[in-house]
């Protein structure tokens, strides 16, 4: 896992020349209380956790199959609804027998919502959740390692 | 409808009835009164078991009834409107669903405060989850009453509506109080086996009548509503002048994108342990309620061909008989002992429907207001103390019997008011507040605090008031108020405006914040919802 030891630049007030671009993060606060879980190293563990290439590869995985696809879908929807209020007459044109165009485009929609649950079921078992799987521990993991050296320090 | 005939449907009735508790009590015996009990069922339920509870949760008598009886008096329309409900599931599936359960604990306020001040975000979310349960409720148990009486067959009045109304009131928080969501999960899950049970009967039966000829099926439907091959196509109830065709397109905008902001959708997915889990279930639902849905156009048609849309729309006028009727027709007739049975069956499957769809929203209902508005507003205390979590549950069994008293007593001044409108209010008030602020949430990495609050008044707000100004309200023939008119919106359906206005605001408000997005808190965001590192 190309994830970089993340205690190198965290600890002292000001980076040391020529370290990494983190910047220290300020100490997150809810309700304006500090949060037991959000201290400096701990967002760094995430911040960290953020810049590593695994994590870019994940993501950009994840983004470029959903986006296009959420994209694809609605315009596709719209697009059914839009014509089928607007345009009845087209939507009546007989295909074969009693089924019409409308009767093929509404069952389409059910054909691709079907298919593209199912692609992207495939998509994130296949892509992405090994990759996600491990990621987690390893991030559980450092957050763990920051959690004792505060307490030790 | 005969005596015998109602005695019958009493007496499944009260079988619904008795299982239901007896879930209820098996579910409530060992319970702790955790959070995690009360809200996410112990977090350990299987994809397949979330999924039909999902399905049991999305479709309701609106669904199993209003559909088809759509599709009856109506043909090619009803299933128009039909496929908003299910396309919708790809917004969640994708966007939504495992990333709620990875950032989440218990309601959708928790996802978008995770990163920003939780008390102005939570405020804001718990007001617009509220919200839109308490309409989406009324809309339920208005028609829950209107639809007993009907299925009862309608010679007790309005004595037996307003006894309904109550009945189902007291039922939905008995069991979302005692039970919690465990107990709610598998009364859902009960109840999407009886219906998808129910409607797979009715379908094969349908089907064999036409000897598996679909074409035949079509043209006897066609011919039978007195429309002829116009019923096959769009235009009988949404073609008529331009602003009732603009009024559906925004009407599908709001079921695409609402669908993904419900409440008590979004609860769901914590009753499982892991995001994967959530997709599998996701899954499961999208089999179940697209399956459901291509019934439904079976069972519209077949009551269209077999009872005919004029019997129909004589029996109801807005159709929602279409299915016991068809169960009357296709057990044998009037007046037989197997039609009478059939009917009393479809009867009691939608009569368990509404139940397990208002336990569910009573349930994120007091989630909202307990974990988000009381958590936020009370006088701030050490809230991770567990006497205080305990004490949360505590409230959230009192919420849950407030918004039931709410909701029955909203149900009951609404009684003889025309509210379908409603369901299309509630869907359109979840995608134009609670939908921008989550998937700018998890999304936006320069998304404020400011950006979130103002996306979810800027969305709640125009909603509503788009309502109060529509024709629903004043100024029609079928509004609320018939005799006053200060209707200038034209469209019943605000999600056209109000969803673009909702992101809008959530823009404007971001960009015109003094503070600036944190950026570790957002990356925490981001690896926790793609990862699952931390949830719980």
């Amino acid at each position: 896992m190309p994830i970089e030891d993340p205690w190198c630049h965290v600890d002292g007030a000001a980076p040391a020349p020529g370290a990494a671009p983190n910047p220290a993060p300020e100490p997150a606060r809810r309700n304006g209380q500090p949060v037991a879980s959000a201290s400096p190293a701990h967002a760094a563990v995430y911040l960290t956790v953020q810049r590593s290439a695994a994590f870019q590869q994940m993501r950009r995985r994840y983004r470029r199959f959903v986006l296009p696809a959420t994209a694809a879908f609605l315009v596709w929807y719209l697009a059914y609804v839009t014509v089928a209020t607007s345009a009845p007459a087209l939507m009546a044109r007989p295909l074969a027998g009693a089924f019409n165009v409308g009767m093929a485009a509404g069952l389409a929609q059910f054909a691709t919502t079907f298919l593209l649950t199912w692609a992207y079921a495939r998509h994130a078992r296949l892509r992405r959740d090994r990759l996600a799987l491990e990621l987690r521990w390893e991030t559980q993991d450092m957050t763990r390692t920051a959690a004792r050296r505060e307490a030790v320090s | 409808m005969s005596g015998d005939h109602q005695t019958l449907t009493l007496l499944l009735f009260s079988v619904v009835v008795a299982a239901t508790l007896a879930i209820t009590s098996w579910a409530g015996r060992r319970r702790q009164g955790s959070p995690e009990e009360f809200y996410a069922g112990g977090r350990l339920f299987s994809p397949m078991e979330n999924g039909f509870a999902i399905a049991g949760d999305y479709m309701s008598a609106a669904s199993f009834l209003g559909i088809s009886g759509l599709i009856a008096l109506y043909g090619y329309d009803g299933m128009l409107y039909s496929i908003g409900f299910l396309v919708a599931w790809l917004v969640v599936l994708m966007l939504v669903a495992e990333l709620v359960r990875n950032c989440g604990r218990y309601t959708l306020a928790d996802v978008v405060a995770a990163r920003l001040r939780e008390r102005p975000v939570r405020i804001a979310l718990g007001a617009s989850s509220v919200t839109v349960s308490v309409l989406y409720l009324v809309a339920q148990m208005v028609g829950a009453g209107a639809l007993v009486a009907l299925l009862l067959g309608g010679s007790m009045g309005d004595a037996a509506h307003t006894w309904t109304v109550l009945g189902v009131g007291a039922l939905m928080v008995t069991y979302v109080c005692l039970g919690g969501m465990r107990a709610t999960t598998w009364i859902q899950i009960v109840k999407a086996v009886l219906l998808m049970a129910g409607a797979l009967t009715l379908t094969v039966l349908v089907l064999l009548r036409y000897g598996g000829d679909l074409g035949a099926l079509l043209n006897g439907a066609a011919e039978r509503s007195g429309h002829g091959a116009d019923f096959l196509a769009p235009g009988l109830k949404y073609g008529g002048d331009w602003t009732s065709r603009v009024d559906f397109v925004s009407l599908g905008l709001a079921l695409v994108l609402g669908t993904a902001g419900l409440p008590h959708i979004l609860a769901r997915f914590y009753t499982v342990p892991t995001a994967r889990a959530a997709r599998r279930s996701v899954v499961w639902s999208v089999g179940l309620i697209g399956s459901f849905y291509l019934m439904t156009i079976v069972l519209g048609t077949g009551a269209a061909a077999l009872v005919g849309t004029d019997a129909v729309r004589a029996a109801s006028p807005a159709g929602n008989t279409a299915v016991p009727l068809l169960s009357l027709e296709l057990g044998g007739g009037a007046g037989t002992r197997g039609g009478a049975a059939l009917a009393a069956v479809a009867a009691a499957v939608a009569f368990a429907t509404i139940l397990a769809v208002v336990a569910g929203i009573t349930l994120a209902a007091s989630a909202a207001v307990a974990h988000d508005l009381y958590a936020s507003l009370r006088v701030r205390r050490r809230p991770a103390a567990p006497q205080g979590r305990r004490e949360e549950v505590g409230v959230a069994r009192v919420a849950a019997a407030v918004v039931g008293a709410v909701a029955v007593g909203l149900s009951l001044l609404a009684q003889e008011l025309n509210v379908a409108f409603l369901v299309g209010l509630a869907f359109a008030v979840a995608a134009s507040a609670n939908l921008p602020a989550l998937l700018y949430a998890l999304f936006w990495r320069r998304f404020t605090t400011r950006g979130a609050v103002w996306a979810v008044w800027g969305g709640l707000l125009p909603a509503v008031a788009l309502v109060v100004l529509s024709p629903v309200v004043s100024g029609a023939p079928h509004a609320l108020f018939p005799g006053v008119d200060f209707a200038v919106f034209p469209l019943e359906n605000p999600a056209l405006v109000s969803v673009p206005l909702g992101f809008c605001a959530g823009w404007l408000g971001t960009v015109c914040s003094r503070e600036r997005a944190d950026e570790s808190r957002y990356a925490e965001v981001e690896v926790r919802s793609l990862t699952g590192a931390g949830a719980v």
